[in-house]
């Protein structure tokens, strides 16, 4: 069980309001990611739900009780910090027990569930070693596994795969999203990375300066972006966004469309423009294209086929059903 | 320093300093070493030839030794136990964010700048005179009759002014390691259900253990030779007679250089021994 509702939450720090009030629900069982820039409080957020910070106003419940001032340790939840937060002075197998240990469970109870942990983790062989003599990618398992002894209600993760080099994100991406499947355990996911938030959530809340920006599935915010804030965090690369003359003839303050949604050719096509850096990825070819006249740079995605050259003059085809159109205030029109 | 050659360099270049380091090491060494085997009584007749074991035999079977032994390592015991103890306790508060944090901290650390002589003083005439010092004041106002520090409770006295010594130095050294301390293990801890007592016995005392290490191991070292303290307050009588004490007065009182010196070879093995013991229970911690 693990359904949350935040109800009318806010913090400060001093007298800067580092999150205004705000409305949240999560689903038991849901996997929701807080995806925002750096600063913007998705931590604070976090820390509020854990309990490792008092609120300044509004309620925080889970399972229907008010756990407002209730301290973490019985919140029935779990993190993972983003510096693993690992006992250095313990074996992994300690580790992975303290919790346990706390709750004063009996010896058994607890090698029992220790072994299961690290079977689920891949951590037998290394149950007798210190945090020190692991990998980042083991000890990010061991933090998990410390995390998953508890059977807590609900999973907090707070950027978990900061510190992990690209290649061991994308496999530890895998396996948390493996693991909730298994576990069908809320979980609450922080990352400054819309990648992460793309493949594994199930619910994106885009925080914005402490405000929810909006909240859906990923696939929701890839079409229907409610702003034009969503619009440019959600996708990679980033949408092209157009204000001026092009966006009035779509009647609207600004225009958007995603570089996938954009058709480049020889020859034909409304825009025309000069290439100017091509990325490359084997796969895909990411083309910015300069002197346009509706924007200083479109970016354009095309099969890695594809061999312009910088310099070359091409022609871009937007595709009109996938013209996102934002009024003045930014939002969806 | 990787290389054959830059190993040698760095050879010549620690040289200077190895060999001066040496020689003042080696060299008062070897001169008591050598006095101890020698009757060496400066104002009755000066060096009067080899004396053997005799210095070594004397010094041990005067009944002033063994207690000696004891009174000093009471003493050691008991201020490392305090300011162990305090000293912790104090770093934690001084990490608490506070108002006037600095100026604390400042205070905190002010008695380590005290010499030990002046210290001693303060304390014997201020504090702990039966008649004029503060704290008989204090029990009489509670109507209660003064004790007379020095002579009564002469041992927890000196324990008491050495302790203040040399707690701001454990304060400061356990400071800096509570102050390492990554707040997010204190915070997971939290979250995994640990109570502060908990916490700070699971978490925050095992990341002390090595400075706790560095404190006993080099307050050991300067405690063994107080001396100070002792020739201000109680001049060793009361049973405060330490052995560095004992030497001095072999040696100045006594005036018998040969005997001093043996004592003097005596103190350097009690140093190893304590030296050898403390590592045993202590210094395990610092490979870790
Ligand atoms: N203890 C604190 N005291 C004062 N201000 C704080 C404190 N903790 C955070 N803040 C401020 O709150 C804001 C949000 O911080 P938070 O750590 O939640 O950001 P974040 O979204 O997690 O960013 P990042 O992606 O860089 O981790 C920041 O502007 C930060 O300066
Ligand atoms: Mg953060």
């Amino acid at each position: 069980m693990g359904r949350i509702v935040i109800d009318q939450v806010s913090k400060s720090f001093g007298d800067v309001e580092v999150i205004p009030p705000l409305e949240l629900l999560i689903e038991d069982g849901e996997f929701a990611v807080f995806v925002g820039p750096s600063g913007c409080g998705k931590s604070t957020l976090l820390r509020l739900i854990a309990g490792l910070e008092d609120v300044t106003g509004g309620k925080i419940e889970i399972d229907g009780q008010d756990m407002t001032s209730v301290p973490p340790a019985k919140r029935g939840l779990a993190m993972v910090f983003q510096s693993y937060a690992l006992y250095p002075h313990m074996s992994v197998r300690k580790n992975i027990a303290f919790p346990l240990r706390m709750a004063g469970l009996d010896k058994e109870e607890q090698e029992r569930r220790v072994a299961h942990a690290a079977s689920v983790l891949n951590l037998s062989d290394y149950l007798d070693r210190r945090p020190g003599q692991l990998s980042g990618g083991q000890r990010q398992r061991v933090a998990i596994g410390r995390a998953i002894v508890r059977e807590p209600a609900a999973f907090l993760f707070d950027e978990p795969l900061s510190n992990l080099d690209a290649a061991l994100r994308v496999g530890m991406r895998l396996e948390i999203s493996e693991l909730h499947e298994r576990l069908g355990t809320t979980m609450i996911y922080v990352t400054h990375d819309q990648v992460e938030a793309m493949t594994m959530a199930d619910k994106i809340v885009v925080l914005n300066f402490g405000n929810i920006e909006q909240v859906g599935s990923p696939l929701e915010l890839y079409r229907e972006p409610r702003n034009v804030f969503v619009a440019g965090f959600i996708g990679s690369p980033r949408m092209n966004l157009i204000e001026g003359n092009e966006a009035a003839r779509h009647d609207a303050h600004a225009i958007g469309i995603r570089p996938e949604h954009i058709a480049v050719s020889g020859s034909e096509g409304d825009w025309s423009g000069v290439v100017g850096v091509s990325e490359h990825l084997g796969s895909d070819t990411f083309f910015h294209v300069h002197d346009t006249g509706v924007a200083e740079t479109i970016t354009v995605r095309a099969d890695g086929e594809v061999g312009f050259r910088h310099g070359d003059r091409v022609h871009l085809a937007p595709r009109q059903d996938a013209i996102h159109r934002f009024d003045a205030k930014g939002l969806r029109i | 320093m990787a290389t054959r050659h830059s190993r040698s360099a760095a050879r010549i270049m620690m040289a200077p300093a190895v060999i001066l380091l040496l020689g003042w090491m080696l060299v008062p060494l070897t001169m008591t070493l050598w006095f101890s085997f020698r009757k060496f009584l400066p104002l009755r007749g000066g060096d009067l030839g080899w004396a053997g074991l005799e210095n070594y035999v004397r010094f041990v079977s005067s009944s002033s030794f063994w207690p000696s032994v004891q009174a000093t390592l009471t003493i050691v015991g008991g201020v490392l136990v305090v300011t162990v103890i305090l000293g912790v306790l104090l770093a934690l508060l001084l990490d608490q964010p506070m108002w006037g944090q600095g100026m604390v901290r400042v205070l905190v650390i002010a008695p380590f700048f005290v010499m030990p002589t002046v210290s001693a003083l303060v304390w014997k005439n201020m504090f702990m005179d039966p008649v004029n010092g503060i704290l008989a004041h204090i029990w009489k106002f509670f109507g209660a009759t003064p004790v007379e520090w020095l002579s009564q409770a002469s041992m927890q006295s000196i324990i008491l002014i050495v302790s203040w010594q040399w707690l701001p130095f454990a304060t400061l050294i356990l400071l800096t390691a509570v102050q390492s301390l990554d707040r997010e293990q204190l915070e997971a801890a939290e979250m995994d259900g640990a109570p502060s007592l908990k916490r700070f016995w699971f978490i925050i005392l095992p990341h002390l253990s090595r400075a706790i290490t560095v404190v006993i191991l080099i307050q050991t070292i300067f405690l063994l030779s107080i001396f100070a303290e002792i020739f201000v307050t109680t001049q060793g009588s009361f049973g405060t007679k330490t052995l560095t004490y004992l030497i001095f007065q072999r040696v100045l009182e006594s005036q018998n250089v040969g005997l001093g010196s043996a004592g003097g070879v005596y103190a350097i093995i009690l140093a190893n021994i304590v030296a050898l013991f403390l590592m045993r229970i202590v210094g395990r911690s610092l490979d870790a």
